[in-house]
C-alpha cells in the first residue's frame, strides 16, 4: 500500500525551508501547490527547467512564416498590390511594409501557443477538473506533496521527518 | 578589494594608444582627401563612438540610482570607472567642431559655411556683403541655400556653443558630483547621502533626456543637414547603451578571470546580458520604426539619408551593420544558457561592439565622404588607439577606489541577487 502525504504550510519561507531540510535528509518531494509562484524553490525540489520557452520559439517562428507565407500569397502572388506607391510586385522588395505584420502574427502565435500549451500540460484548461490536494492552496496556503512510492523511507520513518517540519497541516491518504 | 593597474595590462593598453597615436599623425599625412576630410571625420567618429560609451555609463549609473536598483550596487564602480573618458571625448568633439566652424580645418558640417543663409549678395572687388533683402546693385548669391537658411536661428553660432559647451559641462559636473558623493559614502554610512544621490540622478535623468537627443541632432545628424528624423536622438542614445553593456559585460567577465569580484554571481552577469539583449531589440525597432516611416512615406526630402546608403558603396556594410546588430543578438542571446556562458558572451558581444561602432561610422561617413571613402589602416589604428586610451582611462580610474563599495544601502541584497 503506498501512502500519499499532503503537508501544509502557512508561509512560503516556511515551506522553502522545510522543502531544504527534508531534501537534505534524501527525501524527494513530488511536488508543491502553491496560491503563487515560490521564488526558488524549482532547485530545491529538482524540478526540471520548463521547456515552454522552446515551444514559444517554435510557435512564432510558425507565426513568422505563416505570416510571410500569407502576405505573399494575398499581395504578391494571388492579387498584385500597389504598395505605398511601390509597384515592385516583390516580397523581398515590399517586405518593410510586411515587417509590422509579421511580427505582431509572431507575437499573437507565440502568446497564444504558449498560453495553450501551459494550460494543456498543467491540465488547468477551463472545465477541467482540479487536480490540488485542497482547495485552500489557491487562497494562502501551500501544499507540499511527498509519497512513499518515490522515496526509500518507509512511511512511519517519512512522517517523522515531516512532523519535524514547523507543518500547518498534515493529511495522509493511502493509494494503490 | 583593490585593483591594481600595472604590468602587462597597463603595457598593452599603451602600446595600442602608441597605435593610435601613429595611426594620427600617419594618418593626417598621408590622407589624400580634400581639407584632410577623411581624418576629420574619423576622428569625430571615435571621439563621439567611446564618449557615448561613457555618457551611457553616467547614464546607466543615474538610471541604478533613480529607480532604486539594488542588483547593481555591488559593481557601480565599474560605471564610474567608465565614464572617466567623458573629458577626453568630449574635448575631441569641440576640438572637431571647433576647427571646422572658426578654421574651417574641414567640411564635416556643410551648415557650418556661413555664406548659405543670405539670398543675395554684393560683390565689390574683394569684398562680398551678403543680404538677406534685394538692393539695388545687389545678384543672388548662388551658395544660398532656402533649407540650411530656414534652420538658422538653431545654427546661429553662439546658440550652438552654448548648447555643445552646455552638454559637456552638464556631464562632467554630474559626473563630479556623483563620483565624489560615491566616494564619501565610503568613510561612513550616511542614508542622507545616499538619497541625495537618488534625487540627484533623477534630476540627471531630466538633462540627460533632452541632452542626449540634441547631442544627437547637433553632432550627428547635422552632417545630413538637408534631413531630419524627430526619433534619431533615441536611435543613438540605444546605439550608446548597448555598446555600454557590452563593454561593461566582457569588462567583468575580464576582471573575474583576473581574480576581481569573486562576489559577482552568475544571476548578476545574467542580468548585464539581459540588457544586452534588451537594448540590442531597443536599437533595432527604432532602427526600423525610422527606416519604415521613410521608406513607406517615399518623400524626397527624408529619403536622401536612406539613397545615400542603399544605393551607393555603403549598401553592403549598412545591411551587414543591421544584420548583426539586430538578428546576432536576438537569435544568441534569446536562450538563459548562453546568457550565462562567457566563453560566449565574450565573442559574440564584440561582434555586436563592432556592429556599433560601424553603425556610428556609417551615420558619419556617407555625408561627409560621398562617394569617394576609404577604409584601411588608418581607421583601424584609430579605433585601437581609442580602445586603448578608453579602456587605459577606465582601469586607471577604477584603480582609484575599492571594487566594492562600503557602505551601500543596498549592499547586501546586491550581493545575494538571485536570479
Amino acid at each position: 500500500m503506498n501512502k500519499v502525504f499532503h503537508v501544509m504550510y502557512d508561509d512560503d519561507d516556511t515551506l522553502k525551508d522545510a522543502a531544504s531540510a527534508l531534501v537534505a535528509k534524501g527525501i524527494r518531494v513530488k511536488d508543491v501547490f502553491s496560491p503563487f509562484p515560490v521564488h526558488g524553490i524549482d532547485p530545491i525540489i529538482g524540478v526540471k527547467r520548463t521547456r515552454l520557452g522552446i515551444a514559444a520559439f517554435m510557435f512564432a517562428t510558425t507565426g513568422t512564416t505563416l505570416a510571410l507565407l500569407g502576405m505573399w500569397y494575398f499581395m504578391i502572388s494571388d492579387w498584385p498590390m500597389n504598395i505605398g506607391g511601390k509597384p515592385s510586385f516583390s516580397l523581398i522588395e515590399n517586405l518593410p511594409a510586411f515587417i509590422p505584420v509579421t511580427f505582431e502574427f509572431s507575437v499573437l502565435c507565440g502568446a497564444h501557443g504558449m498560453a495553450i500549451t501551459y494550460l494543456l500540460r498543467n491540465g488547468t484548461l477551463p472545465g477541467m477538473p482540479a487536480s490540488n490536494p485542497d482547495p485552500r492552496t489557491t487562497d494562502d496556503k501551500f501544499v507540499m506533496e511527498i509519497t512513499t512510492e518515490q522515496n526509500a523511507l518507509s512511511a512511519d520513518e517519512l512522517e517523522a521527518a515531516i512532523k519535524e517540519t514547523p507543518l500547518f497541516e498534515l493529511s495522509t491518504k493511502d493509494y494503490k | 578589494m583593490e585593483f591594481k593597474f600595472e604590468g602587462r595590462t597597463k603595457l598593452i593598453t599603451q602600446i595600442l594608444m602608441g597605435i593610435g597615436l601613429i595611426a594620427l599623425i600617419g594618418g593626417f599625412f598621408t590622407d589624400g582627401s580634400d581639407h584632410h576630410q577623411r581624418w576629420w571625420a574619423n576622428l569625430l567618429i571615435n571621439g563621439f563612438f567611446w564618449f557615448s560609451i561613457s555618457l551611457a555609463a553616467l547614464f546607466f549609473y543615474a538610471l541604478n540610482y533613480a529607480v532604486e536598483a539594488s542588483w547593481s550596487a555591488i559593481i557601480k564602480r565599474t560605471f564610474e570607472a567608465m565614464w572617466h573618458f567623458l573629458p577626453i571625448g568630449g574635448g575631441v568633439i569641440i576640438f572637431v567642431l571647433a576647427a571646422g566652424h572658426f578654421f574651417h580645418a574641414h567640411h564635416l558640417y556643410h551648415w557650418m559655411d556661413s555664406t548659405l543663409y543670405h539670398e543675395y549678395m554684393v560683390v565689390d572687388g574683394d569684398q562680398t556683403v551678403y543680404l538677406d533683402a534685394l538692393e539695388a546693385g545687389a545678384v543672388e548669391n548662388p551658395n544660398y541655400d532656402h533649407i540650411i537658411a530656414g534652420k538658422e536661428a538653431y545654427f546661429t553660432p553662439w546658440f550652438f556653443w552654448l548648447r555643445t559647451l552646455g552638454y559637456v559641462a552638464t556631464f562632467l559636473i554630474f559626473a563630479r558630483l556623483f563620483r565624489r558623493w560615491s566616494l564619501l559614502e565610503d568613510e561612513k554610512p550616511d542614508l542622507d547621502l545616499h538619497f541625495k544621490q537618488f534625487r540627484r540622478s533623477a534630476v540627471f535623468l531630466v538633462f540627460f533626456a533632452v541632452f542626449s537627443s540634441m547631442l544627437a541632432w547637433d553632432w550627428v545628424m547635422s552632417i545630413d543637414v538637408h534631413w531630419f528624423s524627430t526619433l534619431f536622438g533615441w536611435y543613438l542614445f540605444s546605439g550608446m547603451w548597448v555598446s555600454f553593456m557590452i563593454m561593461l559585460n566582457v569588462g567583468l567577465i575580464w576582471l573575474r578571470g583576473k581574480g576581481y569580484y569573486q562576489e559577482v554571481t552568475s544571476s548578476h552577469m545574467h542580468d548585464i546580458s539581459k540588457w544586452m539583449f534588451a537594448i540590442s531589440m531597443l536599437w533595432s525597432y527604432l532602427w526600423v520604426s525610422q527606416f519604415l516611416l521613410i521608406w513607406y512615406a517615399n518623400i524626397p526630402e527624408e529619403v536622401t539619408y536612406y539613397t545615400q546608403r542603399f544605393f551607393s558603396d555603403y549598401q553592403v556594410p549598412f545591411m551587414i551593420t543591421f544584420f548583426v546588430n539586430f538578428a546576432i543578438p536576438f537569435y544568441t542571446l534569446l536562450p538563459r544558457d548562453t546568457k550565462r556562458n562567457s566563453k560566449f558572451i565574450v565573442p559574440v558581444g564584440t561582434l555586436i561592439f563592432l556592429g556599433h561602432f560601424a553603425d556610428v561610422y556609417l551615420l558619419v561617413i556617407p555625408g561627409t565622404m560621398f562617394d569617394h571613402n576609404e577604409f584601411g589602416i588608418f581607421e583601424i589604428g584609430l579605433f585601437l588607439g581609442f580602445l586603448g586610451l578608453y579602456i587605459n582611462r577606465t582601469l586607471n580610474a577604477l584603480s582609484n577606489a575599492p571594487l566594492i563599495p562600503k557602505n551601500h544601502p543596498m549592499l547586501q541584497e546586491s550581493k545575494e541577487l538571485h536570479y
